[in-house]
């Protein structure tokens, strides 16, 4: 085998993907769109101090209940009312099982991965469970998706966008970024100065986890106009990863959330838009599991090779007692 | 006339009503009454201590007036009005400020935004305004006489820096009482002075000042008027000008106490440990230990004199084998261990107590009997081959209870059931022993008088049975008493080395400070 | 007399909140079958739960058979809780047990099907240690990275999970696929199958999977490994102080905890499903979580916890058919259990407890770990 082999691939896949880019980039947008709002869940919640592993339930459940109003309304009020409520109501849905986590890792101060377990099994379950009852017998299809504005993108997709600039301004330069910093770093230092540790944390976490349901009705009702179970399948857990890249900033969680995107993406292209030559023989001959596998083991690969030198929030993960002896 | 009749004819001479009345106080935790009936009483512009060991209760009326502990009884009246004070929110509407004995700061954010936290500056209804904060703190800072950079991020700054932007916390609130809890502890000698500087200035503009201390010079030096809290009781109030060290000791611990320790005379043997140019980075990679020479003979307490994080962590990391160094070399009794694994350190005859007991030196979920050999697990008798022996490891826990004197109801009872000092005996006890080095690492901290004597006694033992050992205290006072040499540590380096005989304290505190003693 | 009563008091002491928490939960999954049974083929129904339940309890222990398939189905869960408890011991959360399954299947299978010739003693003891290293290996990874680099093992296990069905999808479609069958899956396992022991179906698994209760209580209680298992989940910088590489023994911990995972997929390969196909169901990775949690990651605990879920799994597909409650329920009753344990307040407010039970045990410590770099 010819020793350019290998530089001269990388040259054409570059070339490739250069080419690509004018279609590449709306999936990219698109598939990322999830990943950065529950990156921002993740954003939210940790720089208060609260650890959450259930953005993948909580994803889930809000994408079941988004559908669930779009499916259940559309006679009545017509698609796009239907589809704005069941944007709501998968929001408020997050809303409500974030308002469950900071209780439980806040209040009863439980470990907070358990915590996060319970929203994930919970979610499988009942979705499940209402998605047999109710959608599956009935034959029917929900409300549609909402069609796209610009480039592709929908309302919700361009609001994440805004989203993560607006977070990231906010944390950095606001009395509620400041709070929500010191809350996360040292708690009993934001106490002894009259914050409410607790508040802080509740008002984050339910504000966090409506993003991360806003994710779940981008799922069901601006991507795919469809409910399957699990059909999350780990973007939660993407999304934390995300976070982590980022260093725990939205910005840099974005950045996170585009890099999964693209090797989500990558699946995709090949098939859109094949490469020539040798290139396209290869990559046409790797087998479409590897590609499905592929933003999975890139997560692993990336975590392991960024987080060692990520720091995260000094008091996440760590419960705060109030009245624990000096 | 004694101390306390004179202040209660002071008292009753006075005419000012006081700023602050503790009335009854008490509060109860599991298994403690840390608070039991105390009642106090602090005036306008004067410096008050509170006087109390370590567990008195002291930190924790203190907490109760700041509305981090609610009292189970008890009331609080300021200026002759009963208030409530719920939460620090309260305490501070109240002109109450506190400097915490571990800083209530945020390493990673800025000097402005640590002061501003929780009153922040606006700029509008939702941005902050840093640039207004700053100034303010500039001002506030001059006005007691120093400078603060209100950029810097807290973490870059000294213990003492971060000392002034506590006192600058307070002031930016508007205090009118201001308690400091052990402000003293972690200051050079010099800082201490420029510290009780700064609070004189404080009481001359009337503000109250609230002073938590062990220490009874200090005491004598700073205070108007000390209160002495014994088992959460308040045993006494004393005038500094008319009592004695002697007097305040006997009072605070509630029997005649020695205050120093009967050392004898050191007969130094063969060198133990020897450390040569020895280079460490900390978890950061910043170089802490930057070229350390020492060596410690059998027989004999050498002591390493430094503020808090001048490289004495990394320094004894690197010798018990928890860190590499990135150069130099360690040896023990003559055989190379630089980079050795922890267990191979430790069985070359090397003890260990580490700074912080609850954080290394033990597990506090496990029973006593675990703790008792969480460093000798592998050793016969305690395991056959892969097997434990539960019984042979009860049988030691049984013995080293007796031994040393640890307060435990049984060897099964969990660890974090003990006191901080029964705890530290755990450690001490499974650490002490035929050891040729023994590694001491603020082997006293945050213990009660009792147990500290026990331990210092057992030091001088150990030393006296041939064990090199190897102090490091943050307590200049506790290295003077106990060690045979003092080397003092300044930024990773040994700048100074003392006999105990002639150690100035001064000197070593200019050393500690400066790395220079002119 | 009262050293019988005094031995039973310490053991209600154990188990009041689990017990209680069970209770709770089937009286909150039961007001759930009520409001949603309007969407049942009975229509609104108050005593539907009613129903539901003795629907699940006849297909768990109401016959030999159901017995035997309780019993079966629990072998696996045992495996899998006891998985899942070692790694909370040492402060690891193993939430990659449904993709260690998974390998241990899908490695038990090919090897099965290669050696389905062969004398059962060797046919069946190999496909069993497939199934224990590939579990193993598979989870060492996670395990490696965590201790190395610091990347929590509860992200990194959920994407290996993902990852392992796909690239495992792929070798059955692309690699091992056998040529007779109509779709992508494994040979027979011939003499490889697990001996059945005890009327249709109990196979020589669920004797296995109870040795294994033992052995791994065993380890944990009696032996060195054991004791740094445990220091290492309780104080990490303890272990280090003590002389404990954490380096070593969380990768250790976590193989350990796959061997277990795996052998679950190889048992339930052998002995129940008989080929590696694409969508197998690894619902015993997620089950095993609320098994170990539900007992408290104490062996003992575990083995209750597994029949109990057993029972559930047994008993569901009968309840959906006669009473057309979804077996989903089965999920929530899980969620709920977990929640009513984390948040035991709940249970000893309604049944106004004054005794300080004991809630979840281990994973308490889960939590602590995570983005923090393993020193070593």
């Amino acid at each position: 085998m010819n020793l350019l082999f290998i530089p001269r691939l990388i040259a054409e896949l570059a070339v490739y993907l250069a080419t690509v880019v004018p279609d590449l980039l709306p999936i990219v947008l698109t598939l990322a769109t999830p990943l950065a709002l529950g990156a921002l869940c993740g954003v939210l919640c940790e720089r208060s101090g609260v650890v959450n592993i259930g953005i993948e339930g909580t994803m889930l459940t809000a994408a079941f209940m988004g559908y669930l109003t779009g499916f259940a309304l559309h006679g009545s009020i017509g698609a796009a009312a239907a589809i704005a409520a069941g944007v709501v109501v998968a929001m408020l849905t997050g809303a409500l099982l974030g308002l469950l986590h900071a209780w439980l890792c806040v209040t009863v101060r439980a470990d907070q991965i358990i915590a996060g377990t319970i929203l994930n099994v919970g979610a499988l379950g009942l979705t499940a469970y209402f998605n047999r009852l109710i959608i599956t017998p009935s034959g029917l299809g929900g409300a549609g998706v909402i069609p796209p504005i610009v480039f592709g993108l929908g309302p919700i997709a361009l609001a994440t966008l805004a989203l993560v600039g607006l977070i990231h301004f906010l944390l950095f330069n606001s009395r509620w970024g400041l709070r929500t910093r010191a809350v996360g770093e040292h708690p009993k230092a934001a106490d002894t100065v009259g914050i409410d540790v607790f508040r802080q944390r509740y008002q984050n976490v339910i504000a966090g986890c409506a993003l991360a349901g806003l994710a779940g009705a981008y799922l069901t009702l601006e991507s795919t106009g469809s409910f399957q179970n699990g059909m999350t399948g780990g973007r939660g857990f993407i999304a934390l990863a995300a976070m982590i890249f980022g260093r725990w900033t939205p910005i840099g969680a974005f950045g996170g959330a585009l890099l999964f995107g693209f090797f989500t993406a990558l699946g995709v292209i090949v098939r859109v838009r094949p490469a020539g030559g040798e290139l396209g023989d290869i990559l046409a001959a790797i087998p479409s599991f590897w590609y499905a596998a592929l933003p999975y083991l890139v997560t692993v690969v990336i975590l392991a090779g960024v987080v060692g030198r990520a720091i995260p929030p000094a008091a996440d993960g760590v419960p705060y007692e109030k009245e624990a002896r000096a | 006339m004694t101390g306390q009749e004179r202040v209660a004819e002071k008292a009753a001479r006075s005419s000012t009503s006081p700023a602050l009345e503790m009335r009854g106080i008490t509060k109860r935790f599991p298994g403690t009454l840390a608070n039991d009936g105390i009642d106090l009483e602090i005036r306008p512009g004067e410096i008050h201590a509170l006087l109390g060991e370590n567990g008195a209760g002291k930190s924790t009326l203190m907490n109760i007036l700041y509305g981090l502990l609610t009292p189970d009884s008890g009331e609080i009246l300021m200026d002759g009005a009963t208030v409530t004070i719920r939460d620090p929110a309260d305490a501070i509407a109240r002109g109450i400020g506190m400097v915490h004995q571990h800083f209530m700061l945020v390493p990673v954010l800025s000097v402005a935004e640590n002061v501003m936290l929780g009153s922040e500056v606006m700029r509008g209804p939702v941005l902050l305004d840093v640039g207004e904060a700053a100034k303010r703190i500039r001002a506030l800072a001059e006005q007691v006489g120093f400078t603060i950079d209100p950029g810097a991020r807290v973490e870059q700054l000294s213990v003492g820096q971060q000392q002034r932007v506590e006192i600058v916390k307070a002031l930016y609130r508007r205090a009118r009482i201001l308690v400091l809890d052990e402000p003293t502890a972690v200051l050079t000698p010099q800082e201490t002075d420029e510290i009780f500087t700064v609070l004189r200035r404080l009481r001359t503009e009337g503000t109250s000042i609230v002073f938590i201390s062990h220490k009874l010079d200090e005491v004598l030096r700073i205070a108007d008027r000390i209160t002495v809290i014994r088992r959460g009781k308040v045993v006494g109030e004393l005038d500094p000008g008319a009592t004695t060290e002697q007097e305040c000791a006997d009072l605070m611990v509630g029997r005649s106490v020695s205050l120093k320790v009967d050392r004898g005379v050191a007969h130094p043997g063969e060198p133990v440990l020897s450390v040569r140019g020895l280079v460490v980075r900390d978890d950061r990679g910043h170089e802490t230990v930057r070229g350390v020479d020492l060596e410690i003979r059998s027989g004999e307490i050498v002591g390493i004199a430094g503020v808090a994080g001048n490289g004495q962590e990394e320094l004894v990391e690197a010798i018990t084998g928890l860190r590499k160094p990135s150069a130099g070399h360690v040896s023990l009794t003559g055989r190379d261990v630089t980079g050795a694994a922890p267990r191979a350190v430790r069985d070359r005859g090397v003890g260990y107590v580490p700074a912080d007991r609850q954080r290394y030196g033990l597990v506090l979920g496990f029973p006593v009997d675990d703790n008792t050999v969480l460093t000798e697990y592998l050793n016969e008798p305690y395991a056959h081959g892969v097997v434990r022996d539960d019984r042979a490891i009860r049988k030691r826990a049984e013995t080293l209870i007796v031994e040393f004197d640890i307060r435990a109801p049984g060897p099964d009872v969990r660890v974090s059931t003990l006191s901080g000092g029964n705890q530290q005996k755990v450690v001490v006890a499974r650490e002490f022993g035929g050891d040729k080095l023994l590694i001491l690492d603020q082997p006293t901290r945050g213990i009660d008088v009792g147990s500290t004597e026990f331990i210092h006694k057992r030091t001088v033992e150990q030393r006296d049975a041939g064990s090199a050992v190897l102090l490091v205290s943050a307590d200049l006072d506790e290295v003077l008493e106990l060690s045979d040499r003092v080397l003092v540590i300044h930024r990773g380096r040994i700048v100074g080395e003392f006999d105990a005989a002639s150690a100035e304290r001064d000197k070593i505190g200019l050393l500690m400070a400066r790395g220079q003693a002119a | 007399m009262s050293g019988a009563r005094a031995r039973l008091g310490s053991w209600w002491r154990l188990a009041q909140l689990p017990v209680l928490a069970i209770v709770l939960a089937l009286v909150i999954a039961a007001a759930i079958i009520i409001v949603s049974s309007a969407f049942t083929g009975t229509g609104f129904f108050p005593l539907l739960p009613l129903f539901a339940y003795g629907a699940l309890f006849a297909g768990a222990f109401a016959s030999d058979i159901a017995l035997n398939n309780t019993l079966v189905a629990a072998a696996p869960l045992m495996l899998g809780g006891l998985a899942i408890g070692l790694g909370f011991k040492a402060g690891l959360f193993n939430i990659g047990v449904a993709g260690q399954f998974l390998a241990g299947a899908f490695a038990s299978a090919v090897v099965g099907a290669a050696l389905a010739q062969q004398p059962v003693a060797l046919a069946v003891t190999a496909s069993l240690l497939a199934a224990g290293a590939a579990g193993a290996a598979l989870a060492f990874i996670p395990g490696w990275l965590k201790a190395h680099t610091g990347a929590h093992e509860v992200v990194t296990t959920i994407m290996l999970n993902n990852a392992t069905a796909l690239l495992l999808a792929w070798a059955v479609t692309d690699l091992v696929r056998a040529p007779v069958f109509t779709f992508p899956r494994t040979g027979e396992i011939g003499n490889s199958a697990l001996p059945v022991l005890l009327g249709r179906n109990l196979h020589l698994g669920v004797p296995l999977a109870l040795i294994t209760i033992f052995a791994v209580r065993w380890l944990l209680e009696r032996t060195t490994l054991g004791f740094e298992i445990r220091t290492v989940g309780a104080n990490p910088n303890a272990a280090r102080y003590a002389g404990m590489p954490p380096l070593v023994i969380v990768p250790l911990t976590m193989a350990l905890s796959g061997l277990l995972g795996g052998l679950a997929g190889g048992i339930q390969m052998l002995g129940v499903i008989g080929f590696y196909a694409s969508g197998i169901s690894a619902s015993v990775g997620f089950d095993s979580i609320a098994v170990a949690l539900l007992g408290r990651s104490d062996p003992i605990g575990i083995l209750f916890a597994a029949i109990l879920f057993g029972a559930f799994r047994a008993g569901a597909p009968l309840m959906q058919i006669t009473t057309s409650v979804p077996i989903e329920i089965i999920d929530i009753i899980q969620a709920l259990i977990i929640l009513f344990l984390a948040a035991n307040l709940i249970v000893r407010r309604v049944f106004r407890l004054r005794a300080p039970g004991l809630g979840i045990e281990g994973a308490t410590t889960v939590t602590r770990t995570w983005g923090e770099q393993v020193r070593g």
